[in-house]
């Protein structure tokens, strides 16, 4: 991995509200004020270094940080500062602070604030490494991570059945659109040759000339506006509106609906400029303006009328990146800005109504502005400046938009587009003044669900500094001058004509259209109360409902489908598996053939072959005596010491001892499930189905065995020389499977220790669940006695397990000092001293052996993972990879001179973990002989000879 | 000696096969056992066989070793699929327990049909 960095700062800030989100969810437990400030900690950090960068950015250059990933993919780590990421970066970092102060206040006692805060910086990283990805790849992962953690957002209050189905919906459609988006990209990587941006920004010709740039656009556009809520796509915004308030400030209004805007901004270079980018992207905002004006006029909820006001003018952003000029490129970038402050205020003071008054429906609300005067200053002037009145900045952008819109011809008409904004920019008057008029003006009311008053200052601080903001720009759009300009410079890629922002343009069409707009948007509203009957006679298509039916369509085609696949037959898939897998072997062979043989065969001696005569009338046995189970077990086990035997002779000695010691543990554990089972099976598939069987198996046997054969007859090449020819030197052994094991593939070795670990402890869990469920009732009742042996813990065996215990440890020891050079090892030894602790299990039952073991086998199998990994992580200090293996020759008293390498701490790891995951399993299962009511000996056996006397003494 | 290897997992494999074919959860765990045999000989038979010639390096010059390397993903393949079957065992164990019954295949679709709630 190389790192190549211009700037380490930027990839700090783009990991900051990552790292930062493991904070609040321990912080909390510190209380409120503490997670906030924790929350708002690595934002303001992010934020100060990029305030930091930002002069640099405003005097034209661009900052990149960059560090390899996958490059054989194209895909690295690569971020870039220019100025529409500084905007966007700003607007993410700067509104996350507010948001955080302002959800501090908002959020209940009873809300889980650290898991807000915590999806918050989620999605706040997401959002910034969307704005800062140098690479379309990467771009796309963080666009899909907003999708997920807005998921989470949306879905914050989860007892809310409309929180839960508007953060579905949310997902389904951003989702699908940054499915299409992916293939968008992957396109547009695939034209220009490179999936860095810089390098796609500059290709636009390129781009605009390839045949697949249709494709391309409509992908990418897909991704575009589905994220931003572009008509038809737009119904999602309404009811991800279920969010708590500073999610619907915080995401649907300032940051992750602009990433639609973001991105059509920032692809701008690439692909704007020919007509299909006109007709498409601008008829679609143009289209979404208005139509989203016109259903916010008419809704009632405060929190619905800013959804769609804000699908109305993210309508109009697009239409203004369509309109393909750098002029109105500059003007959306303007009204980006001036959109954020006056729409994140709106939405604050939406909430703080909501908070105070306990309902957000603007019929039951009106008069507010005696009661909270301060929040009304703030909804006032900040819907002021949405409906676009003069010294406010939704004002400047809105005359820059309408002077825009004024000569752009659509289709041959030089009409169509101006009186459309015009209807767009009136109906926006109109509701801007429905949110003033009907919730603060008019009359007190006395039947608020709450008595409403002015929050306190932590609630209306961040939408105050907001509104300062608005009226600051707007009074002095110089201020922002230097921030648009450099931002539309980025955007438009370099050729900007000469533009200065200012109030006062003249008397130009703009001024009139925003005239007339503003006088009958006031008429407008004044007639308000006839036309809302008049709508809410309409019918209209509901787009929820429209929703639910394609969803509902789409799980019935898939339930069908999986029904049909999937009936829960296992017998029969694996009857295909089968028969799948072998034609496929076929058709392998079939096609490719096979070269000659090259080796000979090896004879076969008398002995051998009575083994495999043992083998093969054992295999059969199993089949035909399958239904008496406890016979099966038997002739099982048969076949596993066959088989140990066969490795013994084919120079396989340490396979031989796993065998057998494997073989051992295995028939032990069946035969203590088998008590809890039926022991026999009842005759179920007719003649036909076990013919059918049958052929199936012999197909499979045949060609398995036919695919062994053809190999054992022809030499590879292979790279076991390697392994013979440096064990000795280079791992330090003679038994070169051993140092294969622990040292060659040790990695190997590593994750298999922790897979026996898991199913240790999985079956721990299984028994766990089972002893606290229903089953234990059963268990409990059922009755085994007639499985019981009287006399359990006989003599002999007692005494033999416990004086051979000592001795089988001493095997254990002794195996698994010798494994390295020579048959044995961790595997083995591990198994070896199972098998002896086993013994007093099954000798002197388990209470008895219970009582006196000290330590948990959980915690061998931890051991011996730490132990093994430990060994492999020492490796680092001598600045070697994982599991190098270092050793020596160590000189103790009284013995010989012995090597003592890493390999053997590596091997302890193995051997421990082994021991405890064996251990663990059988312990496991004979919980369950507990459960089912079987009798603790506190005595090691039931008849102990030794008081004879005693005994007797007690019957008489 | 080939034909013996070969043949044993052939007849080891479709045994195998034609047990997990069978209804009952002990006879497709009596499968699956087999089944591994099969495959554990199958992979150490890559290697190719030799006779006394184990791949432990002897001090005196040049010896023949058979190939190490099968035998070492052998080795731990059998402890795996021990821990495996472990496994499979004890969720066959808990299915019946739970449902007193220990058949693989569920009966029929429409019984396990749950309501689908908006």
């Amino acid at each position: 991995m190389s790192v190549t960095i211009d700037d380490h700062l930027l990839i700090i800030i783009a990991l900051l509200p990552f790292i930062g989100a493991l904070v609040p969810g321990i912080m909390i437990r510190a209380g409120r004020n503490a997670c906030a400030t924790f929350t708002a900690v690595p934002t303001a950090l992010a934020l100060i270094m990029l305030l930091v960068k930002a002069p640099a950015v405003m005097s034209g250059q661009v900052i990149t940080a960059e560090i390899e990933w996958l490059p054989q993919l194209g895909l690295s780590a690569s971020f870039f500062l220019d100025g529409l990421g500084l905007l966007f970066a700003g607007m993410i970092l700067g509104v996350g602070l507010l948001i955080t102060l302002y959800a501090r206040f908002y959020l209940s006692g009873d809300d889980p604030m650290g898991q807000f805060y915590t999806f918050l910086l989620l999605f706040q990283g997401a959002m910034l490494g969307i704005v800062l990805s140098d690479n379309i790849l990467l771009l796309l992962i963080f666009w899909e991570l907003t999708s997920l953690s807005s998921f989470l957002l949306i879905g914050y209050w989860k007892h809310l059945p409309e929180g839960r189905q508007g953060a579905r919906m949310a997902l389904a459609v951003t989702g699908a659109g940054g499915l299409a988006m992916i293939g968008g990209m992957l396109i547009l990587g695939n034209i220009v040759g490179s999936y860095n941006l810089t390098d796609i920004l500059k290709a636009g010709d390129l781009i605009r000339a390839s045949d697949w740039y249709m494709p391309a656009l409509i992908l990418i556009l897909l991704g575009a506006f589905t994220k931003s809520a572009q008509f038809p796509f737009h119904f999602w915004l309404p009811h991800a509106m279920a969010a708590p308030t500073p999610v619907s400030a915080y995401l649907h209004s300032a940051t992750m609906v602009k990433a639609g805007v973001f991105l059509m901004a920032r692809m701008w270079p690439a692909l704007a400029g020919t007509d299909a980018w006109f007709y498409i992207v601008a008829t679609t905002g143009l289209v979404t303006m208005v139509i989203g004006a016109l259903i916010a006029l008419f809704k009632d909820d405060l929190k619905a009328l800013l959804a769609y006001s804000t699908v109305s003018h993210l309508g109009l952003l697009t239409m203004l990146l369509g309109f393909g000029t750098p002029l109105a490129a500059m003007a959306a970038v303007f009204h980006i800005i001036n959109h954020l402050t006056f729409k994140a205020a709106l939405f604050m003071t939406a909430g703080i109504v909501d908070h105070e008054t306990h309902t957000r429906d603007i019929k039951r609300l009106g008069g507010l502005r005696k009661l909270m005067p301060i929040t009304f200053v703030i909804g006032t002037l900040a819907a002021l400046s949405m409906a676009g009145i003069p010294l406010l900045n939704g004002f400047l952008s809105k005359e820059l938009m309408l002077e825009e819109a004024a000569h752009t011809k659509w289709a041959g008409s030089y009409y169509a587009v101006p009186v459309m904004a015009t209807i767009g920019a009136l109906l926006s008057v109109a509701y801007s003044f429905r949110f003033i008029g009907h919730v603060f003006l008019g009359p007190v009311r006395d039947d608020y669900p709450s008595k409403p008053h002015d929050p306190p200052f932590g609630l209306w601080a961040a939408p105050a500094l907001l509104v300062v903001l608005v009226v600051l720009i707007g009074l002095m759009p110089f201020l922002a001058e230097p921030l648009v300009k450099t931002a539309a410079y980025a955007v438009t890629g370099g050729d900007m004509p000469y533009f200065h922002l200012k109030i006062w343009h003249g008397f130009t069409p703009a001024l009139y259209m925003s005239g007339f707009a503003t006088l009958a948007g006031f008429i407008l509203l004044l007639m308000h109360a006839p036309l809302d009957r008049i709508w809410a006679a309409m019918p209209r298509p509901e787009a929820k409902a429209i929703f639910d039916r394609l969803i509902a369509a789409l799980v019935a085609v898939s339930r069908r489908i999986s029904e049909a696949t999937h009936d829960g037959a296992m017998s029969r898939y694996l009857a295909i598996f089968v028969v799948a897998t072998t034609a496929l072997g076929y058709l392998a062979w079939r096609d490719a053939g096979m070269p000659a043989p090259t080796r000979e065969l090896l004879p076969i001696p008398p002995l051998v072959f009575v083994g495999w005569i043992l083998l093969l009338a054992a295999t059969v046995s199993v089949v035909f005596l399958h239904r008496q189970r406890f016979l099966a077990l038997v002739v099982i086990g048969v076949i596993g010491l066959t088989i140990s035997v066969g490795f013994v002779y084919l120079s396989a000695p340490d396979l031989a001892l796993t065998q057998i010691s494997v073989e051992t543990v295995t028939i032990m554990l069946l035969l203590l499930a088998l008590h809890y089972m039926p022991k026999s099976s009842p005759i179920e598939s007719g003649t036909g189905r076990r013919l059918r069987d049958g052929v199936i198996a012999l197909a499979a046997g045949g060609g398995v065995g036919a695919l062994a054969y053809s190999f054992m007859l022809r030499n590879t090449s292979t790279i076991s020389q390697y392994h013979l020819d440096n064990s000795y030197e280079g791992g330090g052994g003679t038994n070169v499977v051993n140092v294969i094991l622990v040292d060659f593939r040790g990695y190997d070795t590593y994750g298999e220790i922790i897979v026996l670990g898991i199913a240790g402890l999985i079956i721990y869990a299984v028994i766990e669940a089972l002893l606290n469920g229903p089953a234990a009732r059963k268990l409990r009742n059922a009755d085994f006695s007639a499985d019981r042996s009287r006399d359990r813990h006989p003599l002999m065996m007692v005494i033999a397990t416990r004086v051979m215990m000592p001795v089988a440890f001493m095997v254990g020891a002794y195996i698994f000092l010798r494994g390295h050079n020579q048959p044995g090892g961790g595997f083995v030894a591990g198994l070896v001293i199972s098998i002896a602790l086993l013994m007093q299990y099954m000798a002197s039952g388990f209470a008895w052996t219970q009582m006196r073991q000290r330590i948990h086998y959980h915690s061998f199998i931890g051991w011996g993972v730490l132990v093994a990994g430990l060994t492999g992580a020492a490796a680092w200090l001598y600045a070697s990879p994982f599991l190098t293996s270092l050793y020596g020759y160590v000189k103790l008293p009284l013995i010989e001179k012995f090597g003592i390498g890493t390999a053997f701490f590596f091997d302890l790891g193995v051997f421990l973990a082994v021991l405890g995951a064996v251990m663990l399993m059988l312990h496991s299962l004979s919980r369950i002989a507990r459960f089912a009511g079987e009798t603790v000996n506190v005595e090691p056996m039931d008849y102990d000879p030794s008081d004879h006397g005693q005994a007797e003494e007690k019957e008489n | 000696m080939e034909i013996v290897v070969a043949s044993s997992v052939a007849a080891l494999t479709a045994a195998g096969v034609y047990l997990i074919l069978r209804l009952r959860t002990f006879a497709t765990i009596l499968g699956l056992a087999l089944l591994s045999y099969a495959v554990n000989v199958f992979l150490f038979s890559s290697g190719r066989l030799a006779i006394d010639l184990p791949p432990i390096l002897s001090k005196y010059g040049d010896a023949g070793y058979t190939d190490p390397l099968p035998q070492a993903l052998v080795l731990t393949a059998i402890v795996i699929s021990f821990g495996m079957t472990a496994v499979l065992v004890m969720v066959a164990l808990g299915a019946f327990v739970e449902s007193d019954d220990d058949k693989i295949d569920m009966d029929s679709p429409d019984e396990t049909e749950e309501g689908n709630a908006p």
